[in-house]
């Protein structure tokens, strides 16, 4: 456990590192003085000593984001932008290096966090920028007959209609027109220079890439006498959850190695909401993590609140609203973990018994997400400065139809029966039931496992993380809302197996539960005050120039919103750190030496949600 | 010993199992069909069984339930404005559409050319709709809201999924009835349940008489 102590100092990361680093680099590292912009500018030729320094002197041994910006029309150049953190806690520190747009070229800093590596792809794959010295850089959500990188400010999409929204054709003279009129399907593919789908053969399938990785390449497959074999797992396969495809190798039946291939889902979410208004992309990200999609909400309105803190006329949450927020985002991970243990059970073969009993209690939350916010799992729920409406008084339904079934309960009690004795009742349930069965322990215990190192360079986060021994936990490292002064722990193992990232979910169902114990009093102390401090609700608030992190403790980890606004309606750069995206960077190391249908546990363990991963 | 955890697993399975038929016995092995059965067969001390038998039985929505907006028009019985449009055509709710799914077109006065308060077109296509509630909380003159209907499915796509003004508009009683609470609440800070603009007149032509009768 971390005790967190609010800290008086008010030193920054940045002066802190600048003031230890200055000697040893000089000029090659500089404060970013743009204003509402933070952190660092390395020079690009120094990126991989200031980042080793970094983790090894200063000890920022975690990357938590990497992500890159197109300042097209600003300066033309791309920028990119790493979240460093300490895991024993505090803010990150934000590290950015900067290439022209001609070149884009930078080192890559795969050596120093290998947790770079997905990340590094992903801004290849979108942004176009080469990174120097990268193991394995291909694509990665987009295949290799997609033309462009996305996400570059200059490329457009098949549909495009205009910049940015609201399009100008809605109002006052709109004429409805189905957008796949303009362009018929079938003409809106574009494909690069001198490539052809007929010859197209997958990279990931040739023996080259496909990673002989594990064993190095000297190796003779004649003398291990076992033939090895390429197995394709998903993508359509109902233990991969979704569109999630892994190419392993086989050595008899002992994997050697795994790469995941994923993006079937991808739909560019990053670039519909640099389009988007700020406000418009509170319900797309709903459709992220959509079992979580609460604390999406948070994660981004915390964003946005921190941009529009730098600018006058700001008001911050009333605590009725953080007191909300915090109830809705705590049931949300007693949604998600109960609903991830269930899932891991189906993958061990359970089929769907265990995954039946939790979903029923997942329901009768739903019931109450759904009362409140309108939805029971696209809940578009908060706003920035507060949230859209306050707990309704009864939870009722009126009857259009005949065989409507109506309810109609006091919330609050709904609540506190739901807190007080459902919940715990069902959870001390979940654990007769699963922990100690031998089903469960034999296929559980020393697989997949992840060291505390490991877990760490691969900037693994959440359950992952503190299932290897490392209690990092976002609430209490870097806190947001009223999380300072709640009591809770933060949940640890130590082993780094299946069947620890298990036990985990349940430690961390019971601190859930100890939150939400708090927060019982705390609603009914707030009772009538209004949800948001000063007018609240406004469609187009004023964001000011500026970046911003807003990084939440999602129940899959840590979910970042990395917004850059440059004073506009639409934000410059919104960039999602996705927990399910970076989580799977460490899937290779924990299959290794294990068994096919160890990886389907495995995988369930890590829990991942593909609309979060592919975005 | 070997396959202990094991049997206290199964016991849990077999007390739900037991559960499912205490339920029914409790019930006369009618547990799906009194209407006062449902509440507890759903709620929190709910045992066994959870299901709702759709289509023959169906969940009704909460108030706050988002689907598909419509359009809130006068009632038709209304003494002085029947099926009058409550929008007026401000175009916040297109600009604010994530999606930009709504389709405007204002009107304008043949005579003057100056735009009048009510849209000529109105489109919202619905396969785009993400339900995100948007244009009903921003509308300032509550005459867009969402509904409770989601049985929307149908043949083509093409051709039926873009609701025009006709599908669009529904009379205001029906808000009143999916969702009492709420269209009180918005009449309290309207000051009285007609629309916004005719309370203002009315507001106006009361203030005239008073002047009038000093
Ligand atoms: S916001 Fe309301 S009044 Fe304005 S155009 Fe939309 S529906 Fe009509
Ligand atoms: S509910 Fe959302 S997506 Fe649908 S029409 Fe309204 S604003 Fe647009």
């Amino acid at each position: 456990m971390t005790e967190h102590a609010p800290t008086a100092d008010t030193v920054l990361p940045a002066d802190d590192a600048l003031n230890q680093l200055s000697a040893r680099f000089g000029d090659a590292l500089q404060r970013d003085t743009r204003p509402g912009y933070e952190g660092l500018i390395v020079d690009p030729d120094h990126l991989v000593a200031v980042a080793t320094a970094l983790r090894d002197d200063l000890g920022y041994d975690y990357l938590a984001s990497a992500t890159a910006v197109d300042y097209l029309g600003k300066g033309d150049h791309f920028e990119m932008v790493y979240h460093l953190c300490q895991t024993s806690g505090g803010p990150p520190l934000v590290l950015k290096a900067q290439t022209p747009r001609e070149t884009a070229t930078l080192p890559s800093l795969v050596g120093v966090w290998p947790g770079a590596e997905f990340q590094e792809r992903e801004a290849w794959d979108l942004m176009g920028i080469r990174f120097e010295g990268h193991p394995d850089l291909r694509r990665i959500l987009m295949w290799e007959g997609f033309a462009g990188h996305p996400l570059r400010k200059d490329w457009k999409e098949a549909y495009y209609e205009q910049d940015q929204k609201p399009f100008d054709s809605r109002w006052p003279g709109g004429h409805v027109r189905r957008a796949e009129e303009l362009v018929p399907y079938g003409r809106n593919v574009r494909y690069p220079d001198g490539f052809s789908p007929e010859d197209y053969e997958e990279i990931a399938e040739t023996p080259q890439a496909r990673g002989l990785s594990s064993l190095g390449p000297g190796v003779e497959v004649e003398e291990l006498a076992t033939d090895r074999l390429v197995v394709n797992l998903g993508p359509q396969h109902p233990s991969t959850h979704g569109v999630f495809r892994m190419s392993i190798m086989l050595s008899g039946e002992e994997i050697v190695s795994l790469k995941p291939i994923m993006g079937y889902l991808h739909r560019n979410h990053e670039k519909i909401g640099e389009r988007n208004t700020f406000i418009q992309n509170m319900p797309f990200t709903d459709r992220l993590d959509y079992i979580c999609s609460l604390s999406n909400n948070l994660g981004y309105a915390l964003a946005v609140e921190k941009l529009m803190a730098l600018g006058a006329r700001y008001q911050p949450p009333t605590y009725r609203a953080e007191v909300i927020r915090v109830l809705m985002a705590e049931l949300t991970r007693i949604v998600n973990h109960i609903w991830a243990i269930g899932f891991l059970l189906n993958d061990l073969g359970a089929y769907f018994t265990p995954m039946m009993y939790v979903i029923n209690e997942r329901e009768l939350i739903l019931d109450f997400f759904e009362a409140v916010t309108g939805s029971r799992m696209m809940c578009n729920y908060m706003r920035f400065g507060g949230v859209a409406a306050d707990l309704p008084e009864r939870m009722r339904s009126e009857a259009q139809l005949l065989n409507d079934r109506v309810r109609d309960v006091n919330t609050m009690e709904y609540l506190r029966d739901l807190i007080t004795e459902r919940l715990p009742r069902a959870i001390d349930q979940i654990d007769t039931y699963l922990t100690t069965s031998e089903v469960v322990t034999n296929r559980c215990i020393g697989v997949g496992v992840l060291t505390r190192e490991d877990a760490i360079a691969t900037s693994a986060a959440g359950p992952v993380l503190r299932a290897s021994g490392v209690p990092y936990d976002v609430r209490r490292a870097d806190p947001y809302s009223i999380y300072p002064e709640l009591e809770f722990d933060v949940a640890c193992r130590t082993h780094g197996d299946v069947y620890d990232r298990y036990l985990i979910r349940l430690d961390e169902l019971h601190q859930s539960l100890r939150i939400l114990n708090q927060i019982l009093p705390r609603l009914v102390d707030t009772e009538g005050e209004p949800i948001f401090a000063g007018r609240g609700g406004m469609y187009s608030p004023r964001v000011p120039a500026g970046e911003a992190y807003g990084r939440v403790e999602n129940p899959k980890g840590e979910l970042g919103f990395y917004v850059v606004s440059d004073g506009g309606q639409n934000p410059w750069r919104y960039h999602v750190r996705a927990p399910s995206f970076i989580n799977l960077t460490p899937l290779e190391r924990m299959c290794v030496g294990h068994k096919v249908a160890d990886v389907v546990a495995i995988l369930g363990s890590i829990d991942i949600v593909l609309g979060e991963t592919d975005r | 010993m070997y396959g202990t955890g094991l049997w206290r697993g199964l016991r849990v399975t077999l007390k739900h199992f037991i559960d499912t038929y205490l339920e029914d016995i409790r019930y006369g092995f009618r547990r799906h069909v009194p209407v006062e059965a449902f509440p507890e067969r759903q709620g929190l001390e709910a045992r066994g069984t959870f299901t709702v038998q759709y289509p023959e039985e169906k969940l009704a929505t909460p108030e706050r339930f988002r689907f598909i907006p419509f359009l809130v028009v006068e009632n038709y019985d209304h003494p002085e404005r029947p099926g009058h449009d409550w929008c007026t055509s401000c175009g916040i709710c297109a600009k604010v559409c994530p999606p930009q799914c709504i389709w405007i077109v204002r009107s304008d006065d043949p005579e003057t050319g100056r735009p009048i308060p009510e849209p000529a077109e109105f489109y919202i296509d619905i396969d785009i709709c993400m339900n995100c509630g948007f244009c009903a909380e921003f509308c300032p003159f509550d005459a867009i809201k969402m509904d409770h209907d989601y049985e929307l499915a149908s043949y083509d796509r093409t051709t039926a999924h873009i609701f025009d003004k006709q599908r669009l508009s529904k009379e205001f009683r029906y808000w009143q009835s999916i969702a009492p609470t709420r269209a009180a609440e918005e009449a309290a800070a309207r000051g009285g349940w007609e629309h916004k603009d005719v309370l203002k007149q009315k507001q106006r032509e009361a203030k005239d008489k008073g002047a009038a009768a000093e």
